[in-house]
């Protein structure tokens, strides 16, 4: 394999600790080296910022509610399409890019590794093809507990072992890589015509409460072991008021310790802040929520959160919150999906403009960035847009820009058709903190790999890790306009994932060795589980359980994170 | 105003897609330099000038350059797409996408223009001396905006699904048009000067459709409503309305609900709301049914075959039961 020797560049890497120091990396065998032979290819990254290759925590960017919005919009492609490269394949469509796409945009932007945020069991075969068919960046998918019988049925018996062996299975079987709850119990009621939209609304039949489940479910992954915390999009998204669900939800969490041989120092990720951080009782009083948020944040450190940050763009809402698209559609009145998977969870997709003009929409934006913002440890405070609902992951380096100019934000605040409502609903007009780029790396390097349990592989770059690298054309200390900002990171100079250059001068130009990250939990299947499966596949499942498992072809180039216990 | 006159040589061999043919793209270029615009035919890429005679410039800016296209441009596709002033004259036919997401400006087509000309068109005005076809001043596949604003007119007919999800502007028709005529439209107006063949309005929420000939049948989500006065040419009219689509969501306006509206002038010929069909005629006679017997004799025809039969031929309208029970009693 290749080396290579990256010189002269400012380097920022939390794990080792450089702060914008000019150093040498080294890459050999696909790792970050201490040193290099004479042979190694040299890089003048002179005037350039050295950072590990991204690692993105939350997107939905494969299976079958993207491929059903893709499906859905052809609008979305018109005049979108690039055409066949010499190293690319076609590819195309804004908010919900294809396969293709998806590679090479996150591997142009700098990042190397990718999570699939919710992935529906039964259609984990699907998940699957489309990860085996995006290019370049490594990648893993949540499977969804939060509306799971099997879930419900254990814990309401309090069968804590069972719990833990059915996650395992599962885990196992749909080669997922950690426990993902969406409106934890709202989804099944949705089935029910009905919603929990606190922590104690009953789940309809099974009767169980949203509290219980999540409670239920962060035991049995501390208990595990697994790698990534339990990983949480609360009740009651996207409606004012809601902030105060969101804080029940988090206080059940208050008191519990890591448990795990991967480094992960938290217990709860939660999701796309932005979309639970709403006061106000209607769209009329809509009002900034992310101060509580951002305050409890700060005095409890046992959680991770992403900022699901609104770009202000037309895009694709997609969720498995079914009831929650159901709601959207009949707000904004445009085409609308939905569908029920079966013993699982549920889904449904509905295209949004979030328009500038429009108050609420504004006010979005600014809670998304005052989040970034108020937000005292960027460790534990990660950059999304929760792709594509609040806009596609395209616009990483302009959210980047957003929060590490003051001017940048401002001027949007001052463009804003409603300005003065605009900044009396918010705070961010009163927030004149601008991140570092040491910062920027804490939030999309080092702070998501911890906290996905990756940080002995990816986001840093220390010799041993994993040489994804990126290079961008920029210099913090000489940045005179924020949109240089925005420029260098949408197309990075170089980009190393695992030793190979995949990227250079903006242009892909390898597709790398992708792999699929999933977690084997090596807990055994007891007796009751598998017969319980077995009875569940039987009575109530419209598939035969031998067409459940996504079998080893699914997934061509595993790379498995093995929980020792 | 600047003059570019544009002539094609002879029938391209596959359809040309060019969408640089437009007063934007033209505007402060010379005969040679617009020749070097491209235009694509199948996966090739290929110059302006390589199917068309430039002569000419154009003007400063869009707005002074004007576009004669002269020769067999039956198979050219997107002229004008995207313009947003100046002006075209295509002389003979145009093909799809002709002045789709226009936005200002305006083109004449003085023969006939193929499908989904116009659509999503915000702005200026479009006239087609000849016929259009299918999904004029409608919406992109998918997409939720049709026409928003301008001007349409075609002096002949025009096809399906004319003006579906249209939310601003003037559609006018001189003839008549196909089936699905404002299909989920959420404003605008569409005025059709010959006959309509069906399914006017369906899902419409909003906005005004005047047939100044037949509807040939109402959509049975449609509510007769009265008469009522409206201005259409600059003259006061008396018209029946009928309001609808009763199966959609409707917006209010001070305090008061806003249907899509169907205009037909007062005195034409009776439009008949299904309830009216169905009341006068259900049953055939004697001599109809030896012929029905006869049309399908020695056959197993379906509930559907037959009862389009006997719908295209008497013009009686039979729900399928009944259909079903008469395929019964002629097999005995
Ligand atoms: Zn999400």
């Amino acid at each position: 394999m290749s080396e290579y020797i990256i010189k002269n560049g400012k380097v920022y890497d939390p794990k080792t600790g450089i702060k914008g120091d000019v150093s040498d990396v080294c890459i050999k065998d696909g790792k970050i080296a201490e040193k290099v032979s004479s042979k190694a290819k040299v890089i003048d990254a002179k005037g350039m910022t050295v950072m590990a290759g991204a690692v993105e925590v939350h997107a939905h960017v494969a299976g079958p509610k993207v491929n059903e919005g893709r499906n859905y919009r052809p609008e979305d492609k018109l005049f979108t399409y690039k055409p066949t490269g010499k190293n690319t394949r076609m590819a195309g469509c804004f908010s919900i890019p294809t396969t293709f796409k998806t590679g090479y945009e996150y591997a142009r932007m700098g990042y190397t590794t990718v999570m699939e945020a919710a992935m529906p069991p039964l259609y984990a075969r699907h998940v699957h093809e489309e990860i085996k068919d995006t290019p370049i960046v490594d990648e893993g998918a949540f499977p969804v507990f939060g509306n799971n019988w099997f879930v419900f049925e254990y814990l309401k018996n309090d069968e804590m072992d069972n719990v833990c062996a059915y996650i395992s299975w599962l885990l196992r079987t749909t080669k997922g890589y950690a426990i993902k709850i969406v409106n934890p119990g709202g989804s099944e009621a949705w089935g029910w015509g009905e919603n929990c939209t606190t922590v104690n609304d009953p789940v309809p039949y099974f009767d169980i409460t949203p509290a219980e489940i999540v409670k239920g479910l962060l035991t049995a992954n501390e208990k595990m072991g697994l790698p990534h915390s339990i990983h949480i999009h609360s009740n009651n998204l996207g409606n004012p008021g809601n902030y105060e669900t969101t804080l029940d939800t988090l206080k059940i969490a208050e008191g519990v310790k890591p448990n795990n041989k991967f480094g992960r120092e938290q217990v709860l990720h939660h999701t796309h802040v932005q979309f639970h951080s709403y006061k106000g009782d209607s769209w009329a009083n809509f009002e900034s929520g992310s101060k509580e948020i951002a305050d409890y944040f700060n005095k409890n450190k046992n959680m991770t959160m992403d900022l699901g940050c609104v770009t202000l763009d037309e895009t694709t809402t997609m969720t498995a919150d079914g009831p929650f698209e159901h709601h959207l559609t009949s707000l904004n009145h445009l085409k609308w999906a939905n569908v029920d998977v079966e013993l699982e969870t549920s889904s449904g997709i509905v295209p949004y403009v979030y328009d500038p003009n429009i108050k609420v929409c504004a006010i979005q934006w600014c809670i998304g960035l005052e989040l970034g913002l108020l937000a005292k440890d960027p460790m534990r405070t990660f950059i999304t847009t929760d792709h594509p609902n609040a806009g596609p992951f395209t616009r990483y380096p302009r959210i980047m820009k957003w929060l590490m100019s003051d001017k940048a934000r401002q001027d949007m605040l001052k463009g804003f058709k409603n300005s003065d409502k605009v900044i009396a609903a918010t705070n961010l007009a009163s927030i004149d903190r601008e991140l570092t780029m040491f910062e920027i790396a804490q939030m999309t390097r080092a702070g998501p790999a911890r906290s996905l349990g990756l940080y002995n592989i990816f986001g840093g770059l220390a010799p041993g890790m994993d040489a994804d690298v990126a290079i961008f054309n920029i210099d913090e200390d000489k940045v005179k306009d924020p949109e240089d900002i925005e420029k260098a990171f949408s197309a990075a100079s170089y980009v190393f994932k695992t030793g190979t250059m995949v990227v250079e001068n903006g242009e892909v130009i390898s597709n790398g060795n992708k792999r699929t990250l999933w977690v084997d939990a090596k807990i055994p299947m007891n007796k009751q589980v598998e017969r319980d499966v077995q009875m569940k596949f039987l009575k109530f499942y419209s598939m035969n359980l031998n067409n459940y498992e996504v079998s080893n072809h699914y997934v061509p180039n595993p790379y498995v994170i093995e929980v020792e216990n | 105003m600047d003059i570019v006159k544009l002539t094609l040589n002879k029938v391209p061999e596959l359809f040309l897609e060019a969408e640089n043919i437009t007063p934007d793209q033209f505007a402060g270029k010379n005969a040679q330099q617009i020749g070097e615009l491209h235009v694509y035919m199948g996966n090739q890429t290929a110059k302006i000038s390589d199917y068309f005679k430039v002569e000419g410039k154009g003007g400063a800016t869009a707005a002074d350059t004007r576009i004669v296209i002269s020769g067999p441009t039956d198979k050219v596709k997107y002229i004008g797409m995207k313009m947003t002033a100046g002006e075209i004259e295509v002389q003979g036919n145009a093909d799809m996408y002709t002045a789709a997401w226009m936005a200002g400006g305006k083109i004449h087509v003085k023969g006939n223009v193929d499908s989904f000309c116009a659509i999503g068109m915000t702005g200026g005005e479009f006239i087609v001396d000849g016929n259009a076809k299918n999904y004029l001043g409608a919406s992109y596949r998918g997409d939720w905006r049709g026409m928003q604003g301008g001007k349409i007119t075609v002096k002949g007919n025009a096809g399906s699904d004319t003006a579906t999800f249209m939310n601003g502007g003037t559609i006018d028709i001189g003839g008549d048009v196909d089936v699905h005529l404002g299909t989920h439209a959420e404003g605008g107006k569409i005025i059709v000067r010959g006959n309509a063949k069906g399914r006017v309005g369906g899902q419409m929420v909003k906005g005004d459709i005047f047939v100044l000939g037949q509807v040939e049948r109402m959509m049975p989500t449609y509510v007769y409503k009265g008469e009522e006065e409206a201005e259409l040419d600059g003259k006061k009219q008396v018209f029946k309305v009928w309001i609808g689509d009763m199966g959609e969501r409707h917006g209010k306006r001070k305090g008061e609900i806003i249907y899509g509206k169907i205009y037909i002038p007062s005195g034409s010929v009776e439009a008949e709301t299904p309830a009216a069909q169905v009341a006068k005629k259900k049953k055939l006679t004697e001599k109809q049914l030896e012929k029905v017997k006869e049309a399908f004799k020695d056959q197993e025809p379906t509930v559907q075959q037959v009862r389009t039969y006997i719908f295209d031929s008497f013009d009686v309208d039979m729900k399928p039961m009944q259909v079903s029970r008469l395929i019964e009693g002629l097999k005995r």
